[in-house]
């Protein structure tokens, strides 16, 4: 099977990975930064199947991370995703963006049981979300996501970009302290649960937060 | 990439600068389809477009439109030549959203892509025939432009994005910004006001039909820009010759509904729309008609929302034909944000034979009028 994941929720990522390839990578691309996603992502996926050899037809699936992250970043992804699905008539599923971080965390040597992914969540927030392992499975998520302060965190290590900025206030993992959700683990983590059997998201973003609009009160009169 | 067909070139054309989720599909200058998904009433109750509000419904209602014009058109992506896009101006989280779609298009249909500009893809539409050889179906208003671009064409743009007198000596390549709005936009004044006389959003046809019962004469609002500093003469042009503003006009109508409030009287609602209309409408077409004879320009195109505005079209024609202008005003379901007008544009590119963008340029949401596409 293979599957074309795409993350914007931070930075711009695209993933073909597949169940019969070596590490099930096929091919993928990130950004450094977190603003460059209507310039970057269609121009990285072109390149992604042409230097694969591959074309719309071969892909199986699409995946797309829905956040939560930035609102303008994130639509770029599921719209592009949403959009390429419509066109090949594949399947879009979703999955959760913090769950990218979540495996590579379960798959990483200083995993703890219970641990809590973050991202930036801009305005001095966080994303946040709090995930279980248990050996040789996937992680679980056990609460989230939410949005808030990184001071209110459960008191468990904090891995993720979102752990970096506020180290004073969490208990930031070194190793992940700038690390952002990618669609190579989006992918793989969608792979797996496939494969075991289990319902992915649908492409529904995950705003977490409502349009800052304010309905206007009523006019003060001059009298 | 297939190369497009350069005498009728099957184009699909998307839009997404406001809050008009739109796709349209043109052959050459005729239209197939124009299906437009509005999040128009999720405002209403903020009293104006709210972008983010706006840019979640693009986001759920490209696809769906989407299909919906491909159906109506009867046509498959695969059959389509090019793809079109509004690039700029407009809201930048909004552009976002059909400018990343528009790209994932060309991505998985390997159709060349071209990021155009709202502004003249109002004027662009000008130019498409009726869908099916019935005169006044489509754009087969009498007196359209017909499939050709005139000589000595202007375009005067009203809606609630923006204000502006165009000249177009090419519609793919050479296009001149002669004046525009220096604050609020015509259609952006009309909600406000419509505001503080409590009639409700969006603010246009409310104030428009409230006019006709009302006294326009019975209160003098200012013309923004008006006195001569900002006119100049023709040979002299001032800073604003022209150009609009209607921040004052609004402040204006504020303290004149406060006044009647602090005498304790009845707030004469219906005279204040009209007489707001009317500073409205007559400073739009003076200074337009002004424009275009200063220009040199004899064929005059009205687009934009504002366009359905009874008193502007009324108005417009009257002054364009005093001073010898030939007007044309599409049919109101184009003149209103749409993704028609957009690949409209977008097959005048193609015939004309300039290259299309690609994938890697950015939405820009203050594009001026003189990059057509990018
Ligand atoms: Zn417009």
């Amino acid at each position: 099977m293979l599957i074309l994941a795409i993350d914007t929720s931070a930075v711009a990522s695209a993933a073909l990975v597949s169940d019969d390839s070596l590490e099930s990578v096929v091919g993928s691309f990130a950004t450094a930064d977190t603003r460059s996603h209507a310039e970057v992502l269609a121009p990285g996926i072109e390149q992604l199947l042409s230097g694969a050899g591959l074309r719309g037809a071969d892909v199986d699936a699409i995946v797309t991370g829905v956040g939560p992250g930035p609102f303008t970043g994130l639509r770029s992804g599921i719209v592009t995703a949403r959009s390429l699905a419509f066109v090949w008539q594949k399947p879009l599923y979703g999955l959760m963006s913090l769950d990218a971080i979540a495996l590579e965390v379960a798959e990483s040597t200083e995993a703890a049981a219970e641990f809590i992914v973050a991202t930036d969540a801009r305005r001095k927030e966080v994303y946040w979300a709090r995930y279980a392992l248990t050996a040789g499975q996937l992680p679980q998520l056990v609460d989230g996501p939410h949005v808030g302060f990184a001071a209110g965190l459960p008191h468990l290590p904090v891995y993720g970009a979102g752990a970096g900025l506020y180290p004073d206030d969490v208990r930031a993992v070194p190793e992940f302290a700038s690390r952002q959700p990618e669609a190579v683990s989006l992918g793989q983590f969608a792979l797996a649960r496939l494969a075991a059997g289990e319902q992915l998201l649908d492409s529904t973003p995950l705003y977490l937060r409502e349009s800052d609009a304010q309905v206007p009160g009523p006019r003060k009169r001059a009298l | 990439m297939n190369r497009p067909e350069r005498n009728a070139p099957l184009v699909l054309g998307i839009e997404s600068s406001c809050d008009e989720t739109g796709v349209g599909v043109v052959r050459g200058t005729r239209l197939l389809a124009n299906t437009v998904s509005s999040s128009m009433d999720e405002h209403v109750r903020f009293g104006g477009v709210i972008p983010e509000i706006a840019s979640r419904a693009h986001l759920d209602a490209f696809v769906p439109t989407l299909r919906e014009a491909v159906a109506a058109a009867d046509v498959t992506l695969d059959e389509v030549d090019a793809i079109a896009v509004t690039s700029g101006p407009g809201l930048a989280g909004a552009l976002m959203v059909g400018v990343c779609a528009a790209k994932a298009l060309a991505v998985a249909t390997g159709k060349p892509l071209y990021a155009i500009n709202h502004l003249v893809a109002h004027v662009g539409v000008g130019l498409l025939e009726p869908a099916d050889g019935a005169t006044g179906a489509a754009a087969g208003v009498p007196g359209g432009l017909a499939g050709s671009l005139p000589e000595n064409l202007g375009a005067l743009l009203v809606s609630g994005g923006h204000t502006e007198i165009l000249r177009i000596r090419s519609i793919t390549d050479d296009v001149e910004l002669l004046g525009s709005t220096i604050d609020d936009a015509a259609g952006e004044a009309y909600d406000k006001v419509a505001r503080l006389l409590g009639l409700g959003y969006p603010g246009g046809p409310a104030i428009d039909k409230l006019a006709r019962t009302g006294n326009a004469k019975s209160i003098r609002f200012p013309r923004g820009l008006t006195q001569p500093k900002y006119m100049g003469t023709a040979e002299e042009p001032g800073p604003h010759r022209y150009d609009w503003s209607f921040s004052g006009l609004k402040t204006a109508v504020a303290r004149c509904v406060e006044q009647f409030e602090a005498r304790g009287e009845e707030v004469p609602v219906a005279d204040i729309a009209a007489a707001f209309q009317e500073a409205v409408v007559d400073v739009i077409t003076a200074k337009a008609v002004l424009a275009c004879r200063e220009n040199g320009i004899t064929e005059l195109l009205l687009g934009g929302g504002v366009a359905a505005n009874s008193r502007l079209r009324q108005l417009t024609e009257q002054r364009c034909s005093a001073a010898g202008i030939r007007l044309t005003v599409p049919p109101l379901s184009l003149c209103t944000d749409n993704g028609a007008m957009v690949a409209a544009l977008g097959a005048q590119l193609v015939m004309s034979g300039t290259a299309p963008s690609g994938i890697g340029f950015a939405p820009d949401s203050s594009m001026p009028v003189t990059v057509v596409s990018a």
